[in-house]
């Protein structure tokens, strides 16, 4: 069984965090090619398996980061979602 | 010297009941914060000794001082630990461990042993972030989230408050209980509005224990929106130092309708403890292994 991981914060504006499902992530890493903000990164987490994650640096901004990509392709053909065929990844907004 | 307000007490113990040279599996666990730092020595699953001080400007110093002072008085020595896992802020900083672990499922496993295994709901407030956690029946987390933008509404915030107000850290939940009526809420829990709020309404003629109200209110509404978002399921339990004080803890569960359970050990301590419990586990896998 996995967990469920928000990364991000929430501000005046609104309530930002990526979400990623660990228990159907299987770090298979796709998603860290396909977002060009380089966002994701894949680890080995605290109960040894492999799964991807928001990077540190990354979480602080992600609201600016994923928003020109929201209004791009619209939020059902994001590049991280379409790239996943877990359907692991997820947003809050 | 000036008396300083935000100086919470450090503390050491160690078990006099217990013989370590006796016990089978001793690990520690070192937790490394930006603003205390803990050590805890478990021996076969049980508290031994811990130290808990304030995290100095180096984290490998704070990392060796918090330990050596764990280890102080008992016979034992960094070598006579079969395991020892670094966690928290510095956990990377932890120049003697064997392995680290993140906060997250350190709290969650720490919470876990404090506060038993009917806990489902964990709230961290630590000294620069806060972190609500959903753990299972074993101390797995299985949904978390914390704020990694603002340091709002953490230790480092109430000790910037305490300092600002000339009121002892310990005493603010107290003082901001003593209040006839509620105000409302500082609109801002960030450290540095807070604080020019605070100076505002102490000009206005508000006196301390309704400046301290308003901000420990704001404290616990904004960690209320974290906890709501993961959804909150009793048991609930707080750890980290803001669950020693009564004005936000108190003003928190009224918000949620729940009441926080009791901890049985400081608070500040469970990264540490979930830490050393990490490392029993590990030592207990590979002397199965062979
Ligand atoms: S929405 Fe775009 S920028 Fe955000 S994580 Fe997905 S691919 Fe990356
Ligand atoms: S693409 Fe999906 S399954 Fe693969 S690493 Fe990323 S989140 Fe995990």
């Amino acid at each position: 069984m996995g967990y469920i991981a928000n990364y991000g914060y929430a501000d005046g504006s609104g309530t930002w965090y990526v979400i990623i499902d660990s228990g159907k992530c299987d770090g298979c890493g796709k998603c860290v090619e396909a977002c060009k903000e380089n966002v994701f990164e894949v680890i080995t987490d605290d109960y040894d398996d492999l799964v991807a994650i928001v990077k540190q640096e990354k979480r602080k901004s992600v609201k600016y980061l994923c928003n020109p990509c929201i209004s791009a392709t619209g939020k059902e053909n994001l590049p991280c979602y379409l790239a996943c065929e877990k359907g692991a990844i997820k947003h809050s907004w | 010297m000036a008396q300083e307000f935000w100086r919470w007490e450090e503390s050491r113990w160690n078990s006099p009941d217990i013989d370590w040279r006796k016990e089978d599996v001793i690990t520690a666990g070192v937790d490394v914060g930006s603003v205390s730092s803990q050590a805890v020595i478990m021996v076969d699953g049980e508290i031994y000794a811990y130290a808990n001080m304030r995290t100095g400007s180096d984290s490998p110093d704070s990392a060796r001082n918090v330990m050596k002072w764990a280890l102080e008085g008992t016979g034992m020595t960094v070598d006579d630990i079969h395991y020892i896992i670094g966690t928290g802020y510095g956990r990377v900083n932890v120049p003697f461990a064997h392995r680290t672990i993140t906060e997250i499922a350190c709290h969650a496993r720490g919470a876990n042993f404090m506060y038993g295994p009917t806990i489902k709901t964990v709230l961290d407030m630590g000294g620069q972030d806060c972190k609500a956690i959903r753990v299972d029946d074993k101390g797995k987390v299985t949904n978390f989230l914390m704020n990694d933008k603002c340091a709002a509404g953490t230790g480092r915030g109430m000790e910037v408050f305490a300092e600002l107000m000339g009121v002892p850290i310990g005493d603010v939940g107290d003082i901001s209980l003593d209040i006839d009526e509620e105000p409302d809420p500082v609109s801002s829990t960030c450290v540095v509005f807070a604080k020019t709020e605070a100076v505002g309404l102490l000009r206005a003629g508000w006196l301390k224990n309704k400046v301290l109200a308003a901000y420990c209110s704001a404290m616990a509404h904004r960690v209320y929106t974290l906890l709501e978002r993961i959804g909150v399921e009793k048991d609930f339990g707080i750890t980290g130092g803001i669950a020693k004080n009564k004005g936000v803890v108190k003003r928190l569960e009224k918000e949620l309708g729940l009441t926080a359970l009791t901890p049985k050990h400081d608070t500040q301590l469970a990264g540490a403890i979930g830490a050393a419990l990490f490392g029993k586990g590990l030592v207990e896998k590979s002397r199965k292994a062979g």
